[in-house]
């Protein structure tokens, strides 16, 4: 598989604010990308820089063997971007919205509705987008970044301001997006999306990268060990202290909390000892790796 | 690129045509004030001379018959035996001018209160008269008489006020659908979005000038079309040269649109600083009222703005039965408004909201 994206110390200032301060990073062809950040971390400067939308102040970027910057009309056909906003036409239905963009790139409209029908918008397609909700807008906007098949796809936030519910269902078609051999890049500021979704994660703060690797990786080196959680009442937290391989105890008005390397002996224990009332067994998640590199709370 | 084209300007059509606001403020409200002073004011000729017959006044009797037509829609002629019963009715402006013929002199009386009508009915009457000795010798005239220049100085009010309404129009609409597009597509991150798809520039300003110059020749023919079937607007010779005039009058409001657009972060901020552009640029090129007899000052104020110029030269080809050439120096001074406006408002763009 080839490099699909290069990126090398792109840099980025506005005034005294390094938006992007040296990022480096490569897509490998039909990867699914995560770039993972709080609000404010440089993830969308760097797209948009990597889009083609801007320009950066310093470093290289190459896509699909090319220059995004200045405005290249080879390359645009060949990706396609979804923006933070829903960028629609004013008034127009879903239906009109995807034949518009989908006439740009020379897309006739039955292949255009094909594309609603993926997303799931058939049922809305004479439903001005004015009156769609988030959800159905997100999905909308996809189609249309979708609608000529490019090879590459860039979604900025795709579940920014959806409902817990709204953004589970989006993952399943997001999740399908990289059949075939296309290359999506995502950024997001949900720990839990780019667990579910990325194949490579990128952690971004502060306009630098953190550290790039695949979800479990970056978990795996962490080292954090599980975290396992009883009702209060199962067991003494003098007892637990004292069961081998637990390296910490919590305890709060509910629960129990045990720390430990070693989750299959102590699980063992508590078994024999029938205290496995409440049982929750926690592993780290990204979370706790964003937690450990910057060392203060996930801002979201 | 025709089809990016073509899908473009289909979007913006179906985007204007389904703003129910932009709609009203752009083609019923100014024809509301079309149908209120066609309607309503109609029949009231701002300068038809009422006019006194003295007696006989027999030169006129006598007149080829087209200027006897020319005659009595240039005057509300009444008689009367009694010279100085008419006299009076002349000075208390119950009549403009009172006519009288004795022998072989024609003579005309006239109030130094009205001085316009006064001397517009001094310049007619001599005309008249000339025009009688002309016919008394018998021979056919060198030079043809131009009783139209009278005609068309005591403009009818529809007359007047169809161009103006549709300077009015047309100005609005060009200058509101540039600004909020162009607000509207940059918030929403749509301008962006176009400039990650393979279509040129080109064919994204050129779907908008085409859809905007599309809505302002809907608005003339709206217009022409109600002013001449319900209110008698009768159009002069070269009426139709006003579709080039509307053409570039369409474009300098666009630009004063885009500079709008360019200026403000906001869709509401666009509009009322298009209103601002807009509203009195219309009170003060006539677009409501005549600017004939306007201060100075006002007239030199007017001529900096290119409503004026549009206005104007609707009037000119129109209904003064001006020709082509009318046009001319009107277009010239549209396109470079348009032209010196586009690169103001360019300095002033901005691709994102923030």
């Amino acid at each position: 598989m080839g490099e699909i994206i290069a990126v090398s110390e792109l840099r980025k200032t506005y005034g005294d604010l390094n938006a992007v301060d040296g990022v480096t990073f490569s897509v490998a062809t039909g990867e699914f990308f995560g770039i993972l950040g709080p609000n404010g971390a440089g993830k969308t400067t760097t797209l948009e820089i990597v889009e083609g939308l801007r320009k950066a102040d310093g470093g290289e970027v190459r896509l699909l063997d090319m220059s995004p910057w200045p405005r290249n009309s080879r390359l645009l056909p060949r990706i396609g971007v979804q923006l933070q906003a829903s960028a629609f036409f004013e008034r127009l239905t879903a239906r009109e919205q995807i034949r518009t963009f989908g006439s740009l790139y020379g897309v006739s409209g039955a292949k255009a509705d094909e594309w609603l029908d993926r997303v799931g918008m058939s049922d809305k397609a004479d439903t001005r987008t004015e009156k769609l909700s988030g959800g159905q807008l997100q999905r909308l906007s996809i189609a249309c970044a979708l609608v000529h098949e490019p090879e590459l796809v860039f979604l900025d936030e795709p579940t920014a301001a959806l409902d817990p519910q709204a953004r589970r269902n989006l993952w399943d078609l997001l999740s399908g997006l990289n059949e075939h051999g296309r290359t999506v890049v995502l950024t997001t500021h949900y720990m839990d999306e780019a667990e579910v979704l990325c194949d490579r994660v990128a952690i971004m703060d502060h306009g630098r990268i953190l550290q790039l690797d695949t979800p479990a990786a970056l978990i795996r080196e962490l080292n954090a060990g599980v975290r396992i959680s009883l009702e209060r009442s199962a067991i003494d937290p003098g007892d637990a202290a004292r069961l081998p391989g637990v390296e910490r105890v919590e305890t709060d008005e509910s629960s129990v909390l045990l720390a430990t390397h070693e989750p299959a002996g102590v699980l063992a224990e508590l078994a024999s000892r029938d205290a496995l009332a409440g049982l929750q067994v926690k592993s780290a998640t990204l979370e706790d790796v964003f937690l450990t590199l910057t060392g203060r709370e996930y801002r979201a | 690129m025709r089809t990016a084209f073509m899908s473009l300007a289909r979007a913006m059509v179906k985007g204007f045509v389904r703003d129910r606001q932009a709609v009203f403020f752009s083609v019923f409200f100014p024809l509301m004030f079309l149908v209120l002073f066609g309607g309503v004011f109609s029949g009231q000729s701002t300068s038809r001379i009422n006019l006194v017959e003295v007696g006989n006044v027999t030169i006129f009797h006598q007149l080829p018959r087209p200027e006897q037509a020319a005659f009595r829609a240039a005057f509300d002629v009444s008689k009367s035996n009694d010279l100085t019963a008419s006299l009076e009715q002349v000075r208390k402006g119950d009549a403009d001018a009172a006519l009288q013929q004795v022998g072989h002199r024609v003579v005309l009386h006239f109030s130094r209160a009205d001085q316009v009508k006064s001397s517009v009915a001094e310049g007619t009457i001599q005309g008249f008269v000339q025009a009688a000795n002309l016919a008394a010798t018998g021979r056919p005239p060198t030079y043809t008489f131009a009783t139209e220049q009278v005609e068309d100085k005591s403009l009818k009010t529809i007359q007047y006020v169809t161009p103006g309404l549709l300077g009015w129009a047309i100005a609005t609409s060009a200058t509101f659908g540039a600004a909020a597009t162009l607000v509207g597509w940059r918030r929403s991150k749509l301008l962006r979005r176009l400039r990650l798809a393979p279509v040129s520039t080109r064919a994204v300003v050129g779907a908008r000038i085409g859809v905007t110059l599309l809505i302002a020749l809907v608005q003339m023919a709206i217009f022409i079309g109600l002013a001449v079937v319900a209110f008698g607007l009768q159009l002069t010779g070269y009426w139709w040269m006003a579709v080039p005039l509307v053409v570039c009058g369409t474009l300098s409001f666009m630009a004063l649109g885009l500079l709008a657009g360019a200026i403000s972060k906001t869709v509401e901020g666009a509009s009322a600083l298009a209103n601002i552009f807009v509203l009195p640029m219309a009170f003060l090129s006539g677009s409501f009222f005549p600017l004939d007899n306007a201060p100075g000052w006002l007239d030199v104020v007017s001529h900096l703005l290119p409503l004026r110029y549009l206005n104007d030269g609707m009037l000119d080809v129109m209904v003064r039965g001006d020709g082509p050439g009318a046009v001319v120096t009107p277009i010239a001074i549209l396109v470079a408004f348009a032209v010196v406006v586009i690169v103001v408002a360019s300095r002033f763009f901005r691709w994102d909201a923030d």
